[in-house]
C-alpha cells in the first residue's frame, strides 16, 4: 500500500512530524514502512508551460517548433518531437538548467538548425512508471488542464514533490489498505482523531429501483450487494489532483467515472464497479455462480471460460462481471456513456480468491476483497462515489439504492484483564494506560474494576481474542518499553538425545579423518534419485515440481555428492574428500509419509597424502575409503559387530566393493565408482561409502570395561601362507582368530605377495601372531600348541600351506 | 730423585692430554702413563732402594700423580665426546622452516557450524534438541498451527507437495507441534528444533528451494514477552557479539500473537545506518511471539494455565550475517574452496 503524506492529511492531522518520522513511528508500532519516496528529490526546473505557437519544423518532419510562455518575460522556442504538442496546450516545461531525473541535465540546444530553449515533457521523462500513465498521454506529452497556472512548478502540480510511504502490510492488516484505515493506525499512533470525507448526498426525485432491481442467488458468497444509478455523466478526464492521488498510489488514471472509482477504493478500501447502464443488456442484476464453461469477456479483451467455482453478476442471463475481479468489455464505461450503474457490494473472499486465481488476474479490488472488506464501509462508499461522479462528472444521482443487504456482521466484543495483559507481557501497566491505548485505537472501553470489555469496530476484522488485544496493547505501548527477563520456571535439563550425540561423534570422527561436511539437496531428477540406493524402493515424486532436476526425493546421497566432486573437479580441485549426514526418503503408502532414514555418504577422490617436498604422494584407494568408515565404526563402538563382502552394485566397480554388514545385515557399501560412470560425470577415480546412520546408532554398545595391563610379556610369531588368489584374507583371519585360542589377542597382517614369483593362481599372506597369557609367561610350548591349531586350521579350511 | 721424576712425568702427561684431539690418541695416553707398563708404575718399581721414611711420601706422590693424570683424561674424555656428539649433530641441521607433513583434516559445513553454536547454547539454557520429519503432513505443518485450510499463505503455488495432504514441511514448526502433542498438555516445553524445510521458490543469490531453520518454543506457566526478549537478547549477544542489542517489532505469524519481528543492531555501522542494514541501524534476523491460544489448545495444553513463546530463524541467513556470505547458493554448491574456510574456533 503506497500512502500520500500530503492525502493522509485529510484524514488525520499531521501537523509536527514529517514523513520520516511518521514512518519511523508506523514500523515500530506494527506496519513495516519499506520507503519513503519524493519523487521530485534532485529534480528541478520544470514549469507550467503554455504553447502560444506551434508550427512544423523546417527541417525535420518529425519535430514541431513551438513557441512557449514558461511565465518569463519573454515566450522561448523549443523544439518538441511529441506527436501530440499543440497550440493552446498547457504543459510541463523542463527550461534551460533543469535536472530531470537520472540527473539529466537540460542545455540550450540546436535542433536541425533551430535553437530549443528547453523541453516540453512525457510523463514518463518526469519519473512516471509509463504504466501508471494516462493511455491518452502513453507515447507523448502530457497536457494539463486550462486551469493550471503558467510558471509554476510542474513537479508540484504533478504530486511529485509529495512523499508517498510504502507500507508492507502483513496479511492481517488489511484494514490498512485504505487511506481511512492508514489514518486510524496514525491516529492511534499519534493519539490524534480521524476525520472522514463529509458527503453531500443530493438524489433527484426519480428512483433508482425504477431502473435496476437486485437478485442475489448466492447469499452466502454476497451477503450484501448496492447499486446506485447515475444518469447524464460526461466522460472525460477527472481532475488532476485525482490523476496524481491515483498515480501516487500506483494506479493509471483512465477517465473521470474510474478514476473516482479507484479513488474511493484507495479511501475507503472498498472497490466499486460502474457499468454502462445502457449496456447492461437488462434492467435486473443477478449474482450468481457461473455454469460450467460460461464464457465472459472481460476488459482486457480476454474470453475467459467460467465454472461453478466462480461468482458472477449477470443481467439475468449473461455475466457481465466476475464478481470482485473484473468486470466484463460489453458494460465497460466507455467515453460516450452516460448512464451509471455503480456497485457496491461485499464478495466473499474465498470466491474471489478462487476466479483471481483461476484467471490469473490479482487486482487492487481482489486483493481487498480477498482479505475481507469492512461492511460497515459499503453503503457509504457507493454513496461518497456518486456524489464524486456528480460532482466531477456533471451526472444526477437517482434517489436510493436497489439492493440486496443481509449481512449482519456485529462487532467482536471481548473482555480481557488488566492482570492477563501485563503478565503475558512481563509489564507493569496501568489502568489508565491500557484505557488511553484502547481509546486512542478508536474501540469501546468499558471498564470493570481492572478488566477491559472491548468492542472492535469491523473495520479491524483480525482482532477476535484476548490474545490480539495484548498485541494492539504491546505495539502502542512499545516493545522498547518491556523488560527483558528470562523463564523462572522449574529447570529442566538440556541434553542431546543418544542419536545425536552419536550423529556429532560421527561428524567430528569424519572431519578428523579429513573431509569436509557438504550439504546437498534432497530433491533430485528421477534418474538420480535411486541410482546407488541401499535399498532398492520406490522414491517420491513432487506434485508439481519447478523442474524435473529437482522433482524427486532422494533414496540416497552419493550421486548429489558426486555432483559435487564434478563441480569441483571442474575447477582444478582434484583432491576432494567430502561427507554428508542427510535424510533419504523411501515410500510407504500413497496417504502415507515416506520413511525417512538418515544416511551417511562419503566421496573420496584425488590424492590422499600428499607432502611434495619430502616426495610422498598417496592417492586415495579403497582402503584408504575402508579406513574412514573404520574408524568412524571404531568411535562408535562397533568394531567387533562390523563386517565386509565382496558385492557387485549397480554403477559401482565391480571388482572394488563391498557391503558393510552390521550383524551380518547389510546396513552399507563403499567401493569405487564404476570407471564408466566416472568417465560419464568427468571424474577422477572416486571412492564412495553410504552407511545408514540409523542402523549404526541403533545397535547396542558394550559399555566400557576396564581391562588390565598385561604384566607378562607376549610372544609374535609371524606366518606366510600360499592361498589361492581367490581367497579372502579376511575370511583366513577369522579361521586364525577362532583357532588360536584364547592365548592368541592380535593377529595382523604385515605383508601381500601376489608378484611373479608366486605360482600362477596364488598369492602370500603373511600374519603376525601375538600371544600372552594375563597371569603368567607363556612357554615355548603353549604357543607352539596354540600356532599348531592355527596352521592345521588354515591348512584344512582354507588350503594353505606354509611359504618357505 | 724419584720425586722428581713422577713430577716431570705428570707434567709430561698433562701436556698429551691437553693436545689430545681424539678418543684413541687419549687412550694411548692413558696406555702409556697408567699402564702397567708404564713410567709410573716402573717408578714404583724402584722404590725399593729408597729408605723407610722416604718409601710412603714417595708412595703418595706417585698415587697423587696417577689421580691427576686420571682426572684430566676422564675431563678432557667427556670433552672430546661432547664434541663429536656435537660434531655429529651439526651435520644432521635441517631447515625447520619447511612445510609439516599435512595432517588430514576436515570441518565442519557452515549451516552446521551455526546449527551447533546455536544448539549448544540453547542447551545450555536448559533446551533440549527435537526433529521431525521433512516430509510432513498438512496437518501439522498447518493445521496444528493455525493455518486452516482456507488460509491465504497455503498456496500450492509455495509448497512442494507431493499429495493433497503430504508435502515438504515449508517450516521446522510442525516438529513444535509434534512435541507439544506428546507432552501431552504437560508443561515444562523447552526444545530447540533445527532442520532443513522447502519451499517452492527458484534458487538465486537470496532464495534456495531448500534451506534450513532453527525453531524454540518454551511453553510454562508464566511465561511472558519479556522473557522471550531476553532470551533473544542471551542468542544475539551469543552469535553475533557482546555489544549487539535487540529490537522488536509488531509483525504478524498465524501461530503466535502477539508476534514480533526481531532486528539486531547493525555491526558493520554501529548503528549508524550502512548499506548492509539498508540505513536503518538494524538487520531482521528472526520471527518470533507468544505462541497463539489455538495452538495450545490444539495441541492439549490449557491455554489458561500455559502460554509460551516460540522464535525461527533461517540458519542461511544467520550465517550470511554472521560470516558476510553474500550469495545463498554456496551453501548447496559445496566448492571446496569455500568449505575450508570454516575451520577454526573464533573467540
Amino acid at each position: 500500500m503506497f500512502v500520500s503524506y500530503k492525502w493522509l492529511q485529510d484524514y488525520v492531522d499531521l501537523s509536527g512530524i514529517n514523513a520520516t518520522e511518521l514512518a519511523d513511528k508506523i514500523t515500530k508500532s506494527g506496519i513495516e514502512v519499506e520507503g519513503v519516496e519524493k519523487k521530485s528529490e534532485g529534480l528541478k526546473g520544470v514549469v507550467i508551460g503554455h504553447v502560444l505557437e506551434r508550427e512544423q519544423h523546417p527541417n525535420a518532419d518529425k519535430l514541431n517548433k513551438c513557441q512557449v510562455d514558461i511565465g518569463a518575460e519573454n515566450p522561448v522556442q523549443i523544439i518538441c518531437g511529441a506527436p501530440n504538442v499543440d497550440k493552446g496546450q498547457k504543459v510541463a516545461v523542463a527550461t534551460v538548467g533543469a535536472v530531470l531525473p537520472g540527473n539529466f541535465k537540460i542545455k540550450k540546444a540546436k535542433l536541425r538548425g533551430e535553437e530549443s530553449h528547453g523541453m516540453i515533457c512525457s510523463l514518463q521523462e518526469l519519473g512516471f512508471e509509463s504504466k501508471l500513465v494516462s493511455k491518452d498521454y502513453a507515447t507523448g506529452i502530457f497536457v494539463f488542464p486550462n486551469d493550471v497556472e503558467v510558471g509554476k512548478d510542474a513537479l508540484e502540480e504533478l504530486g511529485l514533490s509529495d512523499e508517498v510511504l510504502e507500507l508492507g502490510l502483513t496479511p492481517n492488516r488489511s484494514d490498512a489498505l485504505s487511506m481511512i484505515g492508514v489514518a486510524y493506525e496514525v491516529g492511534a499512533i499519534l493519539g490524534r482523531e480521524v476525520k472522514w470525507p463529509v458527503i453531500e448526498k443530493e438524489e433527484s426525485a426519480e428512483k433508482a429501483t425504477d431502473y435496476i432491481s437486485v437478485k442475489v442467488e448466492a447469499k452466502e458468497d454476497n451477503p450484501v450487494y448496492i447499486a446506485k444509478i447515475i444518469k447524464d455523466v460526461k466522460i472525460g478526464p477527472s481532475p488532476l489532483w485525482m490523476q496524481t492521488r491515483l498515480m501516487s498510489a500506483g494506479i493509471r488514471p483512465h477517465n473521470n467515472v474510474v478514476d473516482i472509482t479507484n479513488y474511493i477504493l484507495l479511501e475507503y478500501g472498498q472497490p466499486l464497479h460502474a457499468f454502462d447502464y445502457d449496456r447492461f443488456g437488462s434492467k435486473e442484476i443477478v449474482v450468481r455462480r457461473a455454469k460450467d464453461a460460461e464464457k465472459i469477456v472481460t476488459l482486457d479483451e480476454a474470453e475467459r471460460t467460467l465454472t461453478p467455482d466462480h461468482l458472477v453478476i449477470t443481467n439475468g442471463s449473461e455475466p457481465v462481471a466476475i464478481a470482485g475481479v473484473m468486470g466484463g468489455a460489453d458494460s465497460e464505461v466507455k467515453n460516450d456513456t452516460t448512464n451509471i450503474i455503480l456497485e457496491s457490494a461485499y464478495f466473499a473472499g474465498t470466491v474471489v480468491r478462487k476466479a483471481s486465481k483461476d484467471h490469473g488476474l490479482r487486482s487492487e479490488a481482489s486483493a481487498r476483497f480477498e482479505k475481507g472488506v469492512d461492511p460497515a464501509r459499503i453503503r457509504e462508499a457507493g454513496e461518497r462515489a456518486a456524489q464524486l461522479i456528480a460532482q466531477f462528472a456533471g451526472g444526477t444521482v437517482l434517489q436510493g439504492t436497489a439492493e440486496v443487504d443481509e449481512l449482519t456482521m456485529e462487532p467482536a466484543v471481548i473482555s480481557i484483564t488488566l492482570e492477563k495483559i501485563n503478565k503475558l507481557l512481563g509489564t507493569n501497566m496501568t489502568v489508565s494506560e491500557v484505557e488511553s491505548i484502547f481509546k486512542r485505537l478508536k474501540f469501546g472501553v468499558e471498564l470493570d474494576n481492572e478488566t477491559f470489555t472491548i468492542t472492535v469496530p469491523t473495520r479491524r476484522g483480525d482482532i477476535t481474542i484476548e490474545a490480539d488485544l495484548v498485541e494492539e496493547a504491546a505495539r502502542l505501548y512499545g516493545y522498547d518499553n518491556i523488560p527483558t527477563t528470562l523463564p523462572t520456571g522449574a529447570a529442566t535439563p538440556g541434553h542431546l538425545t543418544d542419536y545425536q550425540i552419536k550423529r556429532r561423534k560421527a561428524r567430528r570422527t569424519l572431519e578428523g579423518a579429513g573431509l569436509y561436511q557438504a550439504v546437498t539437496y534432497s530433491l533430485t531428477s528421477e534418474e538420480k534419485a535411486a541410482q546407488f540406493a541401499l535399498e532398492a524402493r520406490e522414491s517420491i515424486r513432487l506434485a508439481m515440481p519447478i523442474s524435473e532436476e529437482r522433482s524427486q526425493l532422494r533414496l540416497s546421497i552419493v550421486p548429489q555428492l558426486l555432483e559435487v566432486v564434478r563441480y569441483n573437479n571442474a575447477r582444478q580441485l582434484d583432491s576432494v574428500a567430502l561427507y554428508e549426514i542427510g535424510s533419504v526418503f523411501f515410500k510407504r503408502g500413497d496417504q502415507e509419509l515416506p520413511e525417512e532414514k538418515e544416511h551417511i555418504a562419503g566421496a573420496i577422490t584425488g590424492l590422499w597424502e600428499a607432502h611434495p617436498w619430502q616426495g610422498e604422494k598417496k592417492p586415495v584407494d579403497f582402503f584408504v575409503a575402508k579406513g574412514v568408515i573404520e574408524a568412524l565404526f571404531d568411535t562408535l563402538g562397533l568394531t567387533d559387530q562390523i563386517s565386509y563382502r565382496q558385492a557387485q552394485i549397480n554403477d559401482m566397480h565391480p571388482g572394488r566393493t563391498a557391503e558393510v554388514l552390521l550383524n551380518g545385515v547389510v546396513i552399507g557399501f563403499i567401493g569405487q565408482v564404476h570407471p564408466t560412470v566416472q568417465k560419464d560425470l568427468d571424474i577422477k577415480e572416486t571412492y564412495i561409502f553410504e552407511l545408514s546412520l540409523k542402523a549404526l546408532s541403533e545397535a547396542e554398545v558394550a559399555p566400557i570395561a576396564y581391562e588390565t595391563i598385561p604384566r607378562y610379556p607376549s610372544t609374535t610369531r609371524d606366518i606366510a601362507l600360499v592361498v589361492d588368489q581367490a581367497t579372502k584374507a579376511g575370511d583366513i583371519q577369522i579361521m586364525i582368530e577362532e583357532a588360536g585360542g584364547k592365548l592368541l589377542k592380535e593377529v595382523t597382517i604385515f605383508d601381500l605377495y601376489e608378484g611373479e614369483r608366486m605360482e600362477q593362481g596364488k598369492k602370500s599372506i603373511a600374519y603376525s601372531l601375538k600371544y600372552f597369557d594375563p597371569e603368567r609367561t607363556l612357554t615355548d610350548e603353549d604357543i607352539t600348541k596354540a600356532h599348531e591349531k592355527v596352521l592345521e586350521a588354515v591348512k584344512e579350511k582354507a588350503g594353505a600351506e606354509l611359504r618357505g | 730423585m724419584m720425586q722428581e721424576r713422577l713430577l716431570e712425568l705428570q707434567e709430561e702427561a698433562l701436556q698429551k692430554v691437553t693436545a689430545a684431539s681424539e678418543l684413541k690418541e687419549l687412550n694411548e695416553v692413558r696406555v702409556a702413563y697408567l699402564g702397567k707398563k708404564g713410567p709410573i708404575t716402573e717408578v714404583l718399581r724402584g722404590m725399593g732402594k729408597l729408605s723407610a721414611e722416604e718409601r710412603p711420601k714417595i708412595g703418595a706422590l706417585a698415587n697423587e700423580v696417577r689421580e691427576a693424570i686420571a682426572t684430566e683424561i676422564e675431563q678432557k674424555q667427556k670433552a672430546l665426546e661432547t664434541a663429536a656428539v656435537n660434531a655429529k649433530l651439526a651435520t644432521e641441521t635441517i631447515d625447520v622452516t619447511l612445510p609439516g607433513r599435512p595432517v588430514n583434516k576436515g570441518n565442519l559445513h557452515p549451516l552446521t557450524r551455526v546449527v551447533e553454536e546455536v544448539e549448544d547454547l540453547f542447551i545450555g539454557m536448559g533446551y533440549t534438541v527435537a526433529e521431525g520429519p521433512e516430509v510432513e503432513s498438512d496437518y501439522y505443518n498447518f493445521e496444528a498451527l493455525n493455518l486452516p485450510k482456507s488460509h491465504p499463505a497455503r498456496d500450492m503455488q509455495d509448497s512442494f507437495y507431493i499429495t493433497d495432504e503430504i508435502l515438504m514441511r515449508t517450516h521446522t514448526s510442525p516438529v513444535q507441534a509434534r512435541t507439544m502433542k506428546k507432552h501431552e498438555g504437560q508443561g515444562p516445553v523447552k526444545i530447540i528444533c533445527p532442520g532443513k524445510v522447502y519451499r517452492r521458490d527458484n534458487d538465486d543469490a537470496t532464495h534456495s528451494h531448500q534451506f534450513q531453520q532453527i525453531e524454540g518454543l518454551v511453553i510454562d506457566e508464566n511465561i511472558s514477552m519479556s522473557d522471550l526478549k531476553g532470551t533473544l537478547d542471551v542468542f544475539a549477544k551469543k552469535l553475533f557479539g557482546q555489544d549487539r542489542e535487540i529490537r522488536l517489532r509488531p509483525s504478524f505469524f498465524p501461530f503466535t500473537e502477539p508476534s514480533v519481528e526481531v532486528d539486531i543492531s547493525c555491526k558493520i555501522c554501529g548503528g549508524k545506518g550502512c548499506s548492509v542494514c539498508k540505513q536503518t541501524g538494524w538487520i531482521e534476523v528472526l520471527g518470533a511471539g507468544i505462541v497463539h491460544p489455538n495452538v495450545l489448545e490444539m495441541a492439549g495444553f490449557d491455554s489458561k494455565k500455559y502460554s509460551g513463546f516460540a522464535f525461527g530463524m533461517g540458519v542461511e541467513r544467520i550465517a550470511m550475517l554472521k560470516y558476510g556470505v553474500d550469495d545463498i547458493r554456496h551453501f548447496y554448491t559445496n566448492d571446496v574452496r569455500f568449505l575450508k574456510q570454516f575451520n577454526h574456533h573464533e573467540a
